[in-house]
């Protein structure tokens, strides 16, 4: 299967940016294995392909990494192309700018930098339904202050049908996600200066 | 019926970023070590985890645990030139400085200030956060760092091109952005999954 991250940054065979990847190949092949077992797996559970997508792509789309959400709302268009029309409007309301967040009382109180919670707007609820809102509405504090999380956050993902598992995978979704898009876009700056 | 999280036992939250070993807590339920299969073992990687109520936690996906454990330990341990270890873990740090996640740069603050020998730099930056001045080498990598952890991303050719100035060559450069960019993962599932708490005395 094609890298990903080498398709999405345009890393060519035998180019200066392919030498360096070449250099940590168990974090090139890793990061590949993570991605086919989040959005490719052989059981995908209880979390259907569509929705797994619809999850990367939201969390993309609201980092505002226009390429690579391009990828996953292209393979989510794929499977459910009103869903992923759906996202597009979610994940425009719900861009903004992190990291913020709050720190527990005491002496880090002074840094504390609260900032908007997010959750589905009533046409967005109807179009993706509760599932999918609930995990839009945590996938937004994880991207933008995870650390404002607290346990009343999962039980609202457990409350709309997720299971533990789902949660962890969920989570992972996410946070592979927030990785790989940072990974695409510190190299291509990097390849700019080769 | 839905599951429902855990409620931690009564413990004392650290409210500052340190060096000091810390527990973690989580607030979904971990697996039961007698429940792990030879596949949980494998998304595990190392046995020993079995005993991490964290990784108990994560195995529930083990596949999706086993490819993330093993780019943490390419981007963190692989001896071949690149960027040295104790920089790649102040990438670590810096980055968990900036997200908030006090579990996580608690770790990583130690191996930075083990590998560097530089324990009051890796302290400043515990106490003072990102903005702190630790000497250009440093301060280019913390920026560096935190430019990959802003959303939007704000990391650019002129980092890239500060990075070099510093002395860091394409390897060493693509190594920060590795560090930087793998714990925008971690910190997400350690702050979002449990809390950090003191041991208790």
């Amino acid at each position: 299967m094609t890298d990903v991250i080498d398709l999405l940054v345009g890393i060519r065979p035998g180019t200066p940016l392919d030498a360096i990847r070449a250099r940590r190949p168990e974090a090139r092949a890793q990061a590949q294995a993570s991605y086919a077992a989040l959005f490719d797996p052989a059981d995908p559970a209880g979390i259907a392909p569509a929705e797994r997508l619809a999850v990367a792509t939201f969390v993309v789309a609201i980092h505002g990494a226009t390429d690579v959400a391009a990828h996953y709302r292209g393979r989510l268009a794929g499977l459910d192309a009103a869903l992923a029309d759906a996202i597009d409007a979610a994940a425009m309301a719900a861009a903004g700018k992190g990291p913020y967040g709050r720190f527990p009382a005491g002496p880090l109180s002074a840094e504390d930098a609260p900032g908007p919670a997010w959750s589905a707007d009533a046409a967005t609820a109807a179009a993706v339904g509760p599932r999918l809102g609930a995990a839009f509405a945590h996938m937004h504090l994880l991207v933008f202050h995870p650390r404002d999380a607290a346990a009343d956050h999962l039980q609202a993902l457990l409350d709309a049908g997720w299971s533990t598992t789902d949660v962890v995978t969920l989570s992972q979704i996410a946070s592979f996600v927030a990785f790989q898009l940072r990974a695409v876009a510190g190299l291509r700056a990097l390849a700019t200066r080769l | 019926m839905s599951d429902k999280t855990l409620v931690p036992p009564p413990h004392e939250v650290p409210v500052v970023f340190t060096r000091a070993m810390l527990d973690w807590l989580s607030w979904l339920e971990p697996m039961a070590k007698e429940e792990l299969t030879e596949r949980h073992y494998a998304g595990l990687v190392d046995a020993a985890r079995a005993n991490s109520e964290y990784f108990r936690l994560l195995v529930r996906d083990p596949e999706a645990l086993q490819a993330r454990t093993r780019t943490d330990k390419d981007i963190f341990f692989n001896p071949d030139a690149g960027l040295p270890r104790a920089e790649r873990e102040l990438a670590a740090t810096a980055v968990s400085r900036l997200n908030g996640c006090i579990y996580c740069a608690s770790v990583h603050a130690r191996f930075s200030a083990t590998y560097s020998k530089r324990g009051a730099d890796v302290e400043r930056l515990l106490a003072d956060g990102t903005g702190v001045d630790l000497g250009e080498r440093w301060n280019a990598i913390v920026a560096a760092a935190v430019a990959l952890t802003e959303t939007p991303l704000a990391f650019g050719p002129e980092h890239v091109d500060r990075l070099r100035a510093v002395g860091l060559d394409d390897l060493a450069i693509s190594d920060v952005i590795h560090a930087a960019a793998f714990f925008n993962w971690a910190n997400r599932l350690m702050l979002s999954l449990g809390e950090p708490a003191l041991p208790a005395a």
